[in-house]
């Protein structure tokens, strides 16, 4: 069989999940990079052809979710400054009342948006070289210990040239106070990082009057955004 | 009323289970890697949650990678079935998990507006599909074998066939992207890109193997590759045991 081998744990006492025998902890299938060519599988219309009826994109909205409209766009950026054009980022969010829409996310009061998941794609465009998503602002969501995190959404990054998805968090310039006492952004003890994951508010609108956070990414270097071990 | 916890919690990645970020032997690596630490923060509603797929949202060739661009013709190749389970590292079957597969042709030419590799596009192959794994975590699909191309690495790298996977699973966390080879591609032993995988037991994960069993008669051959994803576990008694202590909530 393919697959990495089990490997015994070596614990003869109680077990770490209810209910089991000792547990066999596997290995976790190794990270390998996306590649030059990640959009045939997950963005076909980007790679030049069509081919689903059902294309996952970087719209998340539809007519009737709920909330303020929003834009997140920007460009990602190599060690030496180079614009790159062949990445491609998911995001992932709770909805305008702060609730993700999965089964466990037991926040009381707070309902799920059948109009919205929460969750998108958006490759680089080849000649702009900016990727854009249209969605709405996140709520607050309840984090550990009571404590509310800031506004947020969660940002995976894949391409050539990276071995492994780099986790971030986008979060937003006009909740200064929220953000003040965000956990996560707290724990970055370099406070000069913190910025890099605060997606600026642009003072004008865009054509169909949307809101624009302008979120660049830089892979290394000066200014190197934080990324997460999640 | 007590605060909520995630229900569960996924195990702290191994990153020995991984290439690091640098890796100059593939050489796009040096530029595209960060230098500075990944931060480490405990898992909130953010990390344990995960966008959840509905059978609905595929089509019903979305899985059949030689029907799924078919027009009046058949793709040229092998044809193959590649085949396994999805679960996680405690044994868990991941349910509903999207994969989302892409590859070359078998000319080893991809079908993307930046692939100028000399071997010839098939009009009848796409070379992408998805499914979603069912309740015991199996998926499936059907395919023709990709074959070996060359990329400006060194001068003369070739990779070995193989078939690329992204994966969903129950939490945000467990999200992969990797390669898939087959065994006995002499290829194998030079790539730079499996290369960097830091073990032998690691890089024999990414290796399907051929599956007799499955072999459908008088028309397909068949692979069978098994995906590991992080762990998950009940949130540990510690969570409450901390709330109740003096001082616990900030």
């Amino acid at each position: 069989m393919s697959g990495p081998t089990p490997r015994r744990h070596g614990l003869s006492g109680p077990s770490a999940a209810p209910g089991g025998s000792d547990p066999v902890v596997r290995r976790e299938t190794a990270s390998q990079t996306a590649g030059p060519y990640v959009h045939i599988g997950l963005a076909p219309h980007a790679a030049g052809f069509d081919i689903f009826a059902n294309n996952f994109g970087p719209l998340l909205v539809d007519a009737k979710t709920k909330g303020e409209r929003i834009r997140i766009e920007g460009r990602v950026f190599d060690g030496i400054g180079t614009v790159l054009k062949d990445v491609l980022i998911e995001i992932w969010q709770a909805n305008a009342a702060g609730k993700y829409a999965h089964p466990a996310d037991h926040q009381p009061g707070k309902k799920i948006d059948p109009h919205f998941r929460g969750w998108g794609r958006a490759a680089t465009d080849f000649d702009s070289c900016v990727y854009a998503f249209e969605t709405i602002k996140p709520g607050v969501v309840e984090g550990r210990n009571g404590r509310f995190m800031a506004p947020h959404v969660n940002a995976w990054i894949v391409a050539r040239g990276i071995n492994m998805g780099l986790n971030t968090r986008i979060y937003f310039s006009d909740e200064a106070e929220a953000n003040a006492k965000d956990a996560v952004l707290n724990l970055i003890e370099w406070e000069q990082r913190r910025k890099t994951l605060v997606a600026e508010r642009l003072a004008k609108k865009d054509k169909t009057g949307t809101t624009v956070y302008r979120f660049d990414i830089r892979l290394q270097g000066e200014n190197e955004t934080v990324f997460f071990d999640v | 009323m007590r605060a909520p916890q995630p229900d569960a919690e996924f195990l702290m990645r191994d990153t020995t289970s991984h290439p690091p970020a640098y890796t100059p032997a593939y050489k796009t690596s040096v530029l595209r890697s960060p230098r500075l630490a990944l931060i480490s923060l405990q898992q909130s509603l953010s990390e344990v949650t995960a966008p959840v797929f509905r059978a609905d949202e595929l089509g019903p060739l979305d899985n059949d990678l030689i029907l799924n661009y078919a027009k009046n013709g058949m793709p040229i190749g092998e044809r193959i079935v590649v085949h396994g389970y999805v679960h996680d590292q405690l044994g868990r079957p991941i349910r509903n998990a999207l994969v989302e597969v892409w590859q070359a042709n078998a000319s080893g030419r991809y079908r993307h507006k930046k692939d100028q590799y000399i071997g010839t596009l098939d009009p009848h192959f796409g070379g992408c599909g998805r499914m979603l794994t069912d309740e015991n975590g199996y998926y499936a699909f059907r395919t023709i074998k990709p074959g070996p191309y060359p990329w400006r690495n060194r001068v003369n790298d070739w990779r070995p066939a193989h078939i690329h996977y992204a994966i969903s699973g129950d939490g945000w966390v467990q999200r992969l992207v990797t390669q898939m080879y087959f065994e006995g591609d002499p290829l194998i032993r030079s790539c730079p890109i499996l290369g960097v995988v830091p073990s032998a037991e690691q890089i024999r994960g990414l290796i399907a193997l051929q599956d007799i069993g499955a072999f459908v008669q008088l028309d397909s051959r068949a692979y069978r590759f098994d995906i590991v994803l992080r762990g998950q576990r009940a949130t540990l008694f510690e969570n409450h045991v901390q709330k109740s202590a003096p001082g616990a909530r900030s």
